[in-house]
């Protein structure tokens, strides 16, 4: 079971083309909603005008005004509005304004482009620069968002004394999440038992997110709000924080049409509205002795967090706790702020925060070396994190940890020593082509940052069904990384049965307990171990009340399960989440275990660069990790595979191009994501290292592959070309003439 | 609903093709593309909708045996030809030989670029054709997929190309 590559549960009806996702969803009579947005990055909404020509009378019309309950998108911080109301500000180019939906799904297009807006235009921040100057001041009494300062030692009295001090800055730019099935919702609003009940079905990573959001819109109790997850096709923090605005959307069509009403968006819709991974800028300043030792670090970390908060303080927050890296520090400061601009809000995507930090602190590390006169392995392996040491936030490793071995193994398989000596010889020939290698070491937390487990409190169960086979209770949804298969297999351990007796409830709030959203690689080491330790309560009840007797074989459980239900009716057991005492954090100092434990990784990274056409192919790629035990060795390669795809697309091609706060390259044809002849194989390997508080010693695995590739593959881009401003990604063909250029300009 | 246009031209047809071994017979508006077709009126869900301009290979479906994009595909141009979707492949509930390798190898994750691939791999495999390993990637990259790298996807592919090729080695036509 844990450990076996147990097949993919959903898998058959997927290949088959019969698993249903919510628009596949058939419902009669059905109404399609469209979104009517602002398109100017800030003003003052004065009126709308209704066009000629259509049958508005027709129409489901849904605005600001008419909102029952409370107008404003529950989230970390309540500032966003679904709608925006007459004589209120427009803050982004995106700001949906009006809702309308029809049975004529060309109608419904037709009329939404008869709508126009009367907007009285203001001055509108677009970049990081701008918000930090307050030119002007679009947010709060400062256009800050949020603001963590991390300290540890005084780096002060450092500078001055050490060998070396080394600045250096660094940029990335937005991502799209690019789920290929886009964000989608379905909605009834109906009264039942003289109640009015609001469900949603959709495209969903967290149903009780999107649940407390339809609470606050309607003004409703618990019970009168229902939330369904349908298949999903990807998500990566995509449809972590968005659902909560377009199932609203939905909702509020629903519950003024009388119908049910599909919200479908289309590709160029999804792009340009939904969420992206935050813009970023780094500073770093560290200071070395003599010999490279590390002697002090100081981060001045900031995200173009956009219009509204969404989750840019919990993102900020887990960018600012990995920006030190995996070097042992004495003395650490980092300042890490999330600024305001006009622009659609950014909000998860797998890494959250880390991504930008880390490319930063592992671009930073090689140029450290070539200033330091230094190999930038061995400047890494002098300086790395051990067992005893104690990271930023002052928490200590305490597991066994040797990054050194992990590195040494990922250099040997992609022939590091080799490949940089023959291809310092063949880059001296006139073949255009030049080729690198580089390497990245990161670690990215499990599970949320700091208190943020205790806050949530999670509660997953197992049920016994009537045929005596067990169903895994968790609002954690399947987005593709095999939740389903994972879930199954902890509590087919747990209880010592065949993995086929074990499956998943569906994802309805009205039938599951939140188990916590379903994000932040939290789903197999958090989740995962509530319910063993719910699985091995469910067969004591078991026990306890007489069905069962140890030792049992699979088939007497099945029969006991069977027995316990046709007896009891329902059998449920449900576990819940206990911080370990050895974990204390401290919201206001940002001081102690900022997550239970980190997973551990060393990706390299080999490039091919034509100076022709300066296209970057990546030739080879290695990525070695420590992730606990392997729960499912087949599904945590996919993950791993996925992941350095998104990381390396992010590194050198994904570039979401902004003109007047608005993204114009919202269409697949020109937003470009990798194919399959853009990729090489990725060699993934695994060091198990079993770690005691995870489920059978698993932890987190799913952000961790986004974090490395980006800086493994801008190092090998130095190693190719030489010292470069290769200080930003997406390092994209331009970008990379413009710096060549730089040098051959002086 | 408009049966004509400003021009007086008829703005409905009458389509006839064959969808997964049925004859369908229905009438359609001019403009409506292969894939409205299939799912909003035929209900063939495992048809998926990614992109609308034929980038990312989610619709996919055979037309007489060849992978088109059914999102940029008039239907009216599928008049009188035989369309397979995702939901023609399998018999009788079995699982043929490349929708197998892809279950098998880990190639599925999210699971809605996986009809599409499913179907070009298919006529991959019918093809009798040899691929080599770029070959493989070359004719799989009108899919995209966000979900597995690609690995995954390539070793199915690869595989079932690789059993296709045994069983006619050992049951020559």
């Amino acid at each position: 079971m844990i450990g076996a590559s147990s097949i993919r549960k959903e898998g058959r009806a997927k290949v088959l083309g019969t698993a249903i996702y919510t628009d596949d969803k058939f419902m009669s009579g059905a109404l399609h909603g469209l979104t009517v947005r602002s398109e100017v990055p800030r003003g003052i909404l004065r009126a709308i005008h209704f066009g000629e020509g259509i049958p508005w009378e027709e129409f489901t019309l849904v605005t600001a005004a008419d909102i029952p309950g409370t107008n404003l998108v529950a989230s970390v911080v309540d500032d966003q509005p679904f709608l925006v109301g007459i004589g209120e500000e427009i803050t982004h180019s995106q700001q949906a304004v009006l809702l309308l939906a029809h049975a004529d799904r060309h109608l419904a297009e037709k009329a939404r482009r008869a709508v126009r807006l009367e907007i009285e235009e203001l001055p509108a921040v677009l970049d990081i620069q701008s918000s930090l100057d307050l030119q002007p001041l679009i947010y709060g009494t400062s256009n800050l968002l949020k603001e963590i300062r991390i300290a540890k030692g005084d780096p002060d009295p450092i500078w001055a004394q050490a060998a070396h001090v080394i600045e250096g800055e660094y940029r990335t730019g937005a991502q799209e999440q690019m789920y290929i099935e886009p964000n989608a919702m379905l909605s009834v609003v109906e009264p039942k038992d003289g109640l009015l009940q609001v469900t949603v079905w959709g495209s969903l990573q967290c149903p009780y997110y999107v649940h407390g959001a339809l609470k606050q819109l309607f003004g409703l109790p618990e019970k009168q709000v229902r939330v369904v997850a349908m298949e999903m096709g990807g998500a990566f923090g995509g449809k972590e924080d968005y659902p909560s605005v377009n199932g609203g959307h939905a909702a509020l069509l629903a519950w003024k049409s009388g119908k049910p009403v599909r919200l479908i968006y289309d590709r160029e819709e999804d792009l340009a509205c939904t969420t992206k991974r935050h813009p970023s800028r780094t500073r770093l300043r560290t200071a070395f002795d003599a010999d490279g030792n590390l002697l002090a670090l100081e981060a001045d970390f900031i995200l173009d967090g956009g219009a509204y908060a969404t989750l840019s303080p919990v993102v900020l927050s887990r960018g600012a706790v990995h920006a030190a890296g995996v070097y042992r520090c004495p003395h650490v400061r980092i300042h890490a702020r999330a600024v305001a601009t006009n622009t659609p809000p950014p909000g998860a995507f797998r890494g959250f925060g880390a991504p930008q930090s880390l490319f930063a602190m592992e671009r930073h590390m090689d140029r450290c070396a070539r200033k330091l006169g230094l190999d930038a392995v061995e400047l890494r392996r002098k300086n790395f994190l051990r067992m005893g040491d104690t990271m930023a936030t002052g928490q200590v490793i305490r597991e066994d940890l040797d990054l050194a071995g992990l590195m040494d193994r990922a250099l040997a398989s992609i022939g590091y020593r080799d490949k940089r000596a023959a291809f310092a010889l063949i880059n001296e020939d006139d073949s255009p082509i030049k080729r690198g290698v580089g390497f990245s070491v990161f670690m990215h937390g499990c599970g949320f940052t700091g208190n943020g487990e205790s806050h949530v409190a999670s509660v997953a169960g197992v049920e016994g069904l009537a045929d005596g086979t067990v169903a895994v209770l968790a609002a954690s949804t399947e987005m593709g990384q095999g939740k389903n298969t994972v879930f199954a297999q902890i509590v087919a351990e747990a209880l010592q049965l065949h993995v086929e007796l074990v499956d998943t409830a569906p994802v309805d709030t009205d039938h599951v307990p939140n188990s916590g959203p379903t994000v932040a690689s939290r789903s197999t080491m958090m989740v995962g171990r509530i319910l063993e330790d719910a699985a091995i309560g469910f067969k004591q009840a078991l026990v306890q009340q007489g069905f069962l007797a140890e030792p049992y074989t699979p088939e007497s459980f099945q029969a006991a399960v069977a027995k316990a239900v046709a007896t009891l009716g329902t059998l449920r057991c449900y576990g819940q989440y206990h911080r370990p005492p050895n974990i204390q954090w401290d919201d206001v100092t940002y001081q102690g275990d900022a997550y239970p434990t980190y997973s551990w990784a060393c990706y390299a990274a080999e490039v091919a660069v034509d100076l022709d056409t300066f296209e970057v192919k990546v030739a080879d790629f290695v990525a070695v990790q420590e992730v606990g035990r392997v729960v499912n060795p087949t599904l945590a390669a996919g993950q791993i595979e996925g992941g350095v795809a998104q990381g390396i697309g992010w590194g050198l091609w994904e570039e979401v191009t902004m003109q007047r706060g608005r993204m114009i390259n919202n269409q697949m044809t020109n937003y470009i994501i990798p194919t399959s002849v853009d990729l090489p194989r990725i060699q993934v390997i695994f060091l198990e290292n079993a770690h005691a508080g995870g489920p059978g010693g698993a932890k987190g695995i799913g952000e961790l592959p986004m974090d490395g590739p980006a800086p493994a593959v801008v190092n090998a881009l130095e190693n190719a070309l030489g010292a470069l401003r290769l200080d930003e990604v997406p390092m994209t063909p331009d970008r990379l003439l413009e710096r060549c250029e730089e040098v051959s300009h002086g | 609903m408009l049966t004509k246009n400003a021009a007086g031209v008829k703005a409905r047809k009458r389509l006839c093709m064959t969808v997964n071994g049925r004859a369908v017979e229905i009438e359609i508006d001019i403009r409506e593309s292969l894939l409205d077709v299939l799912r909003d009126r035929l209900q063939f869900t495992g048809v998926k909708q990614g992109c609308s301009v034929g980038e990312c290979g989610a619709c996919t479906v055979l037309l007489d045996g060849t992978p088109v994009n059914s999102c940029i595909y008039l239907a009216a141009w599928a008049h009188g030809k035989t369309v397979v979707t995702i939901e023609g492949l399998a018999q009788d509930g079995k699982l043929p030989p490349v929708q197998e390798a892809f279950v098998d190898e880990g190639a599925i994750q999210c699971g809605f670029c996986t009809p599409g691939v499913v179907l070009s791999t298919t006529a991959m495999v019918d093809s009798g054709k040899c691929f080599t390993h770029d070959e493989v990637r070359r004719e799989l990259s009108g899919h995209l997929c966000r979900c597995t790298g690609y690995q995954k996807i390539v070793d199915a592919a690869e595989r079932a190309l690789r059993e296709a090729e045994i069983a006619a080695d050992e049951h020559p036509v």
